[in-house]
């Protein structure tokens, strides 16, 4: 098996990419969007996350297993954070008024 | 010692092929990567569950940090991040002497990193911002804003930032490691997984990271 590699120019234009999101995290932080600003700086921060996974760390040449274990982390996580906020939201927090 | 031990003398005796043990050995990083996710997630989950209870005050906290000064520091960890996949790189095309280089650079821009949040840590402690008796921050804007939650907002930013920076400390520590390695040609495009096992962890903290920053330095 030959070994897949990523050339180094393929590399810089994804860490170009990066800094570029970046740049918008800092100027969209200042947009007035209220609740919007939340889902704008995570969407660009997962955009980020997957360029990283998929191209830094090789996921596309990976196994299926190692991708399902990939995804397990991911799944895991979901289901802390939204059981826990499912909760969160939905409770009367009489305790505290 | 077996007959395909000699011919590739990094065989571990349990695998078939090379493929087979670099295959295994990568799926191995990623199950620890999910365990890492779920390590982080407990702070991630008690932090969006205050950050919705306590949101004005969360919004009031975060205009405390330097937001310039956070972006500055997530770009030098993007490129610590090219670094490393340049080293990766360098293993696959079995260049030693790049590989060292790279990993170096890899460690200068980590400490580069360190230093600003070292920075950051030491100017929050200079405005009072360390929840605990002293905690006194200064330029109150909103009515609604209430100290005792606040210093939740700061214990949550330290944990969650000084265990990123414990990660860091431990992946530099790998890093001069490998680097040493390296240079004592220890790796070649025959045997560079370690060094593409390396990456991943280093890439994870990245990754942390890429989510700390809009989360901690911009409530909005």
């Amino acid at each position: 098996m030959a070994e897949k590699t990523i050339s180094p120019r393929a590399y810089l234009g994804v860490y170009i990419a990066l800094l570029a999101l970046l740049v918008l995290t800092i100027v969209a932080s200042n947009w007035h969007l209220g609740s919007l600003n939340l889902v704008v700086s995570l969407t660009i921060a997962v955009a980020k996350a997957l360029l990283v996974v998929v191209i830094f760390m090789h996921l596309q040449f990976e196994h299926t297993v190692t991708r399902l274990f990939a995804a397990m982390g991911i799944l895991c996580l979901a289901l802390l954070i939204g059981l826990t906020m499912c909760d969160v939201v939905s409770r009367t927090w009489n305790m505290y008024s | 010692m077996s007959e395909t031990a000699i011919l590739h003398p990094r065989l571990a005796e349990q695998f078939d092929t090379r493929e087979q043990q670099v295959h295994a050995a990568r799926l191995g990083m990623w199950i620890f990567l999910a365990t890492e996710v779920m390590f982080f997630g407990g702070l991630f989950t008690g932090y969006t569950v205050y950050r919705f209870l306590y949101f004005p005050t969360f919004k009031e906290a975060s205009q405390h940090l330097d937001k310039m000064l956070g972006g500055i520091n997530t770009g030098v960890l993007l490129t610590s991040s090219l670094a490393m996949a340049l080293a990766v790189h360098a293993a696959q095309m079995n260049r030693r002497y790049w590989i060292v280089f790279w990993l170096l650079a890899t460690v200068v821009l980590g400490t580069a990193f360190l230093g600003i949040k070292g920075y950051e840590y030491w100017h929050e402690y200079q405005e009072h911002l360390v929840p605990g008796p002293h905690f006194r921050p200064k330029e109150l804007h909103g009515p609604s804003v209430d100290l005792g939650n606040m210093q939740l907002y700061f214990s949550f930013y330290f944990a969650m930032t000084g265990l990123h920076a414990l990660h860091m400390i431990i992946g530099m520590g790998l890093l001069l490691l490998f680097a040493y390695l390296a240079a004592r040609g220890q790796f070649s495009a025959e045997y560079h997984h370690p060094v593409d096992i390396m990456g991943l962890y280093w890439h994870f903290v990245d990754i942390v990271w890429i989510f700390l920053y809009p989360l901690l330095y911009s409530v909005a």
